[in-house]
């Protein structure tokens, strides 16, 4: 299989993910607790008037992420970003629309597209009693890696997140999350992907840490020519990080362009606009009032 | 060909992954493994006590008190290798959601086939290390007499009923993806029923007719037989062929269909989105 410079890092098109929603006990139902309100779940769309009651979390997103770009998603909590990561780490099938790594369908060349991807996503999910590099190891072999090979780069990843030697080989469960989350990002680094999809991987990390993961990720893009695609809460991040962001709301993207365009897109009411401002009033109906989405739902 | 030889050498180390993961988390809670150990050495011991006491509880003299303990025995062992073989892999999922690892092994570039004999492997070595501790413990205890017996052809009918249990113990594994609640518990009733119909303590003549009938189709029914014949009545290797050749069968068409099945499972909670989900 040969990459050629043309084709994208990620093509996505017109994807969706619906989820059923648990039916409340048959009691509650009989006593109609579940009505008024209810069918919306975490500000995912419902479908009240289908049999089954659905949240669609991802509604018709497309998108193409270039080569070497740092791409962000940001939108609110329940969003969908999670599921988006999901569907295009292969954790999830769509039940619409297509996913492209590098030109290879993730559903037909599930295998394939698996070697080129990796993903850090917010829980640092280890097994806890094993140590870091116990952990590591194991990742890195599933990858094809050979035992000694994956020792020393863990022992060099580790050492550049700021980790100390004396905790590679105490269990994960006498770490701090910061720390985990650390070698939760080493796993995935590990492997070499050319396309990281990282669903807030700094979530959690004091300051000084956010910079050496920012950092780490601007050299992968740099030197390693990864393509990376980033879900955040931090304005900040994104707006230094990012070559282009989009805003996903309620599953959809709302918006689309480098931060610049984004924040040309909405007035500046005395102040230069920050990102922050883009996020409000791109995906603030809600909070001025959440009945107002109602109608759109029912 | 050399492309072929250097995926077989792929799928090799990615297998070993999970076997030197596994040995990594016996080590780690080896203060569980100790209590496990324990316990097993202990039910063991109780049951073959009752073959020792079967004079003296039936009141009759001329009891073969040294051949039903042997039987026993040979129940009570075969049984600690196939249930912890079972265990082992049925576990195989529900280990990794309450770890939450599983979203990262399951996007890992391998294969269902290779990822499961990994685990296979492992569960094998480990439980027959685990069973001989508790036959060491055995022999310690009582005067056990093993001439004429047939051991190497007790050992291939063993190794022939692993690949079935395998294969049972794959297709249990996929209960916890389908139910993520229930499931760990139904793999245990699996085991249960296994236990009641497969004749560790007791031949399958006594049951009620349906259960016999089910027992024709339990792996560890025949493996029980082989082993007896060849332990008990030192049935030559060349005569066992009639329980190791049903085994292998039910190992080459159950192994396929577990891992069919299993890859199913997987393809179902990627749609419904049960793979846990945190974040
Ligand atoms: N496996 C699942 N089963 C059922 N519903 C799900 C599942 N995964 C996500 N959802 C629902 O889909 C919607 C989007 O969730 P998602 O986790 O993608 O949001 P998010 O943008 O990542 O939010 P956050 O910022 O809080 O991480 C939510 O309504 C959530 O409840
Ligand atoms: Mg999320």
């Amino acid at each position: 299989m040969t990459i050629t410079e043309q084709v994208d890092a990620l093509t996505v098109r017109s994807v969706t993910k619906r989820f059923n929603v648990q039916r409340p006990p048959i009691w509650e139902r009989l006593r109609g607790h579940h009505r008024a309100g209810a069918d919306d779940v975490n500000g995912g769309v419902a479908r009240p008037d289908t049999e089954k009651r659905q949240v669609t979390a991802v509604d018709n997103v497309s998108l193409d992420v270039h080569r070497g770009e740092i791409y962000g998603i940001l939108g609110p909590n329940g969003s969908g970003k999670s599921t988006l990561v999901r569907l295009l780490s292969t954790l999830l099938i769509p039940d619409a629309g297509t996913v492209q790594v590098f030109g290879l369908d993730i559903i037909r060349h599930e295998m394939a597209v698996k070697r080129l991807i990796n993903r850090v996503s917010v829980d640092a999910a280890f097994f806890k009693k094993l140590s870091p590099l116990e952990n590591l190891l194991y990742g890195a072999r599933l990858y094809g890696m050979s035992g000694r090979e994956a020792r020393e780069k863990s022992v060099e990843i580790l050492g550049r997140l700021g980790l100390e030697p004396r905790t590679y080989t105490q269990p994960m469960e006498e770490m701090s999350r910061g720390m985990q989350q650390k070698v939760a990002i080493a796993r995935a680094f590990l492997t070499q992907p050319i396309l990281l999809l990282l669903d807030e991987p700094t979530t959690g990390l004091d300051p000084r840490s956010k910079h050496e993961v920012q950092d780490f990720v601007n050299e992968l893009r740099d030197v390693h020519d990864a393509t990376i695609l980033i879900t955040t809460h931090d304005m900040g991040e994104a707006d230094s990080l990012c070559d282009r962001i989009a805003i996903l709301d309620e599953g959809r993207i709302v918006a689309e362009d480098t931060p610049t365009g984004l924040k040309a897109l909405i007035s500046s009411n005395g102040h230069e606009p920050t990102l922050e401002d883009v996020f409000m009033e791109l995906t603030g109906k809600k909070l001025v009032d959440p009945n107002e989405v109602e109608p759109a739902v029912a | 060909m050399l492309g072929k030889n250097l995926d077989l050498q792929l799928e090799a180390l990615q297998s070993y992954a999970f076997v030197a993961r596994n040995f990594n988390l016996v080590k780690r809670y080896w203060g569980w493994e100790l209590v496990w150990l324990a316990y097993s050495t202990a039910t063991s011991l109780a049951v073959a006590f009752i073959g020792e006491g079967s004079a003296l509880i039936t009141g009759q003299e001329d009891i073969d008190t040294s051949f039903f303990t042997v039987y026993l025995l040979i129940g009570t062992l075969v049984w600690r290798f196939l249930a912890g073989l079972f265990d082992n892999i049925s576990e195989m999922i529900q280990w990794e959601r309450w770890e939450g690892t599983i979203e990262y092994t399951l996007m890992a570039p391998v294969h269902r086939f290779t990822q499961i004999a990994g685990q296979a492997g492992f569960a094998i070595i480990y439980s027959l290390i685990f069973t001989m501790i508790i036959g060491l413990a055995m022999t310690a205890v009582f005067s056990l007499d093993f001439t004429g017996a047939n051991l190497l052809g007790a050992l291939l009918v063993l190794l022939a009923g692993s690949v079935s249990f395998v294969a049972l113990g794959v297709t249990a594994s996929i209960l916890p993806l389908l139910y993520p609640e229930r499931g760990a518990q139904m793999t245990h009733i699996v085991q249960a029923f296994l236990l009641l119909v497969s004749g560790i303590y007791y031949p399958i003549e006594v049951l009620p007719p349906v259960l016999q009938v089910v027992a024709r189709i339990s792996p560890a029914a025949y493996v029980l037989e082989g082993i007896r014949s060849a332990i008990l009545d030192g049935t030559p290797t060349a005569e066992l062929w009639g329980v190791i050749l049903p085994l292998l069968a039910l190992g080459i068409v159950g192994m396929p269909v577990g891992v069919w099945a299993f890859r199913q499972a997987e393809l179902y909670a990627k749609r419904t989105g049960k793979l846990k989900r945190v974040g």
